[in-house]
């Protein structure tokens, strides 16, 4: 393999990081929407948010990414398969941050909503300064878990005919006959990053549990 | 005057409860309280535990909603509205038995929190608030160390000095001292028995009667959901009328 095509590889890294990136940022801002929907106490948008939340994760990463790429397109919206693949992945992102983060504002205790409470602290302030900084430190080793799982999906897009990593690994594959050594580094390459992110994971995790001893 | 004031009008007694009920389901928690609370005054409440004493305060500031009756503090009713029970929690404090601090804010940004966020205070005058009221309940050496690092005792009494800084017009207690080791009662008794000597309207629910004794104006003792007894200390201890009542004395003052 040479020069050139490592180059390629390279160029679908840059895609893979750009859209774990969107994914994850824009799955963060939705994902926060849908927990703090999941714990309102309204009862109806309780029941509806858990019921996003279900379909999401139990449907295939990949299926979700067809019906909105092909099926959007079947009812009048068209996307290319670049905004397809960022809309499909914030909405997977937003379903499975929303589940993480509805258990980090559960565990944080009840003491801690009515001390804010008899301190006359609006809803927005009982959040914002009180429970969510709480929830989302106890939430972030499995934030971490769950952005290297979105980065390993990110490879779904190939199949939707987005060229990031694993499709530049599939292309250069077929032009030099060399599966082996070119999957090996598409691996390679995705393990760097994400296996930085699982030590990091961990060690926060260990801390935390330090923590509260 | 107009059905939902939510300014604290001096004329009213500081808290009255009249005809007060609250069920969890079928389970009656509250039977026809009727309460009415000066300005000034400190009130005890003791009673069994399940009796409905923590309840009963925690329905003052809206932590616990009620089904009949109604709830006035210094003239507010306190309605379900939510703009009355913002008013009714910026006048009444409130100190836990478990402490409830923010462990991830510092002491003072404890104590700042409410004053910024709910009376849009600035943040110096906010700062010098809580400083002020942490030198009261003295632990202004220790404003900017988290709560995990201090004591039972201290922490409690910075949960004083938090809701202080909100200058209520009432405070409540709800077993202040119960999950303090024995060592650190004091220390926390003494700043509450400092506040009611600068007479600040208090409602305790405690089991120390020795804190009752000193303080308190009225003890009232209360026994499933309803109030059973209300008497003056003196009278309280040295003369019960009720059988329920001395059964209590006798069991937490008999050995």
């Amino acid at each position: 393999m040479g020069r050139d095509e490592f180059l390629f590889l390279l160029l679908g890294l840059k895609w893979t990081v750009a859209l774990s990136a969107i994914g994850f940022v824009s799955g963060c801002l939705a994902g926060l929407a849908i927990a703090l929907l999941r714990t309102s106490g309204i009862r109806p948008v309780e029941r509806a948010t858990a019921g996003y939340i279900a379909l999401f994760q139990g449907t295939p990463l990949l299926m979700q990414l067809f019906v909105v790429y092909y099926g959007l397109a079947l009812i009048g919206i068209k996307m290319d398969a670049w905004a397809a693949v960022a809309v499909g992945l914030t909405l997977h992102a937003s379903a499975y941050l929303g589940e993480i983060w509805r258990g980090g504002i559960e565990a944080v205790p009840r003491g801690q909503t009515e001390a804010s409470k008899a301190l006359a602290l609006s809803y927005a302030s009982r959040m914002k300064d009180v429970i969510l900084p709480q929830a989302l430190r106890i939430s972030l080793p499995a934030t971490i878990g769950f952005l290297v799982q979105l980065i390993k999906g990110t490879s779904l897009a190939s199949i939707v005919g987005f060229t990031e990593l694993t499709r530049a690994g599939n292309i250069i594959s077929n032009q030099i006959f060399q599966p082996l050594t070119v999957f090996g580094i598409v691996g390679m390459l995705y393990f760097i990053m994400c296996c930085p992110l699982t030590i990091y994971g961990a060690y926060l995790e260990r801390k935390f549990a330090a923590s509260a001893r | 005057m107009n059905d939902i004031s939510t300014t604290v009008d001096s004329t009213h007694p500081m808290i009255s409860m009249s005809g007060v009920e609250k069920w969890y389901g079928a389970f009656q928690a509250l039977r026809n309280i009727n309460i009415s609370v000066e300005k000034g005054e400190k009130i005890v409440l003791c009673g069994p535990s399940g009796s409905g004493k923590s309840t009963l305060i925690r329905c003052i500031n809206h932590l616990e909603s009620y089904q009949k009756g109604v709830i006035r503090v210094g003239g507010i009713v306190l309605g379900h509205q939510a703009k009355t029970i913002d008013a009714v929690r910026r006048e009444v404090g409130m100190v836990f038995q478990q402490f409830n601090l923010f462990p991830h804010l510092t002491v003072l940004e404890n104590c700042m929190l409410a004053p910024l966020r709910a009376l849009r205070l600035g943040k110096e005058e906010a700062e010098a608030r809580a400083r002020q009221l942490l030198e009261r309940v003295k632990i202004a050496e220790q404003a900017d160390k988290y709560p995990a690092q201090l004591s039972g005792g201290q922490q409690q009494r910075v949960a004083i000095a938090r809701a202080l800084c909100m200058r209520p017009q009432v405070m409540l207690f709800d077993e202040p001292t119960s999950a303090l080791d024995p060592e650190m009662v004091k220390e926390v008794l003494d700043t509450m028995i400092g506040l009611a000597e600068e007479g600040m309207t208090m409602i305790c629910v405690t089991h120390e009667m020795g804190f009752a004794r000193q303080v308190a104006d009225r003890v009232i003792f209360m026994a499933t959901g309803a109030i059973v007894e209300e008497a003056p200390p003196a009278e309280f201890f040295s003369n019960p009328k009720h059988e329920r009542t001395r059964k209590f004395l006798g069991e937490i003052l008999g050995h």
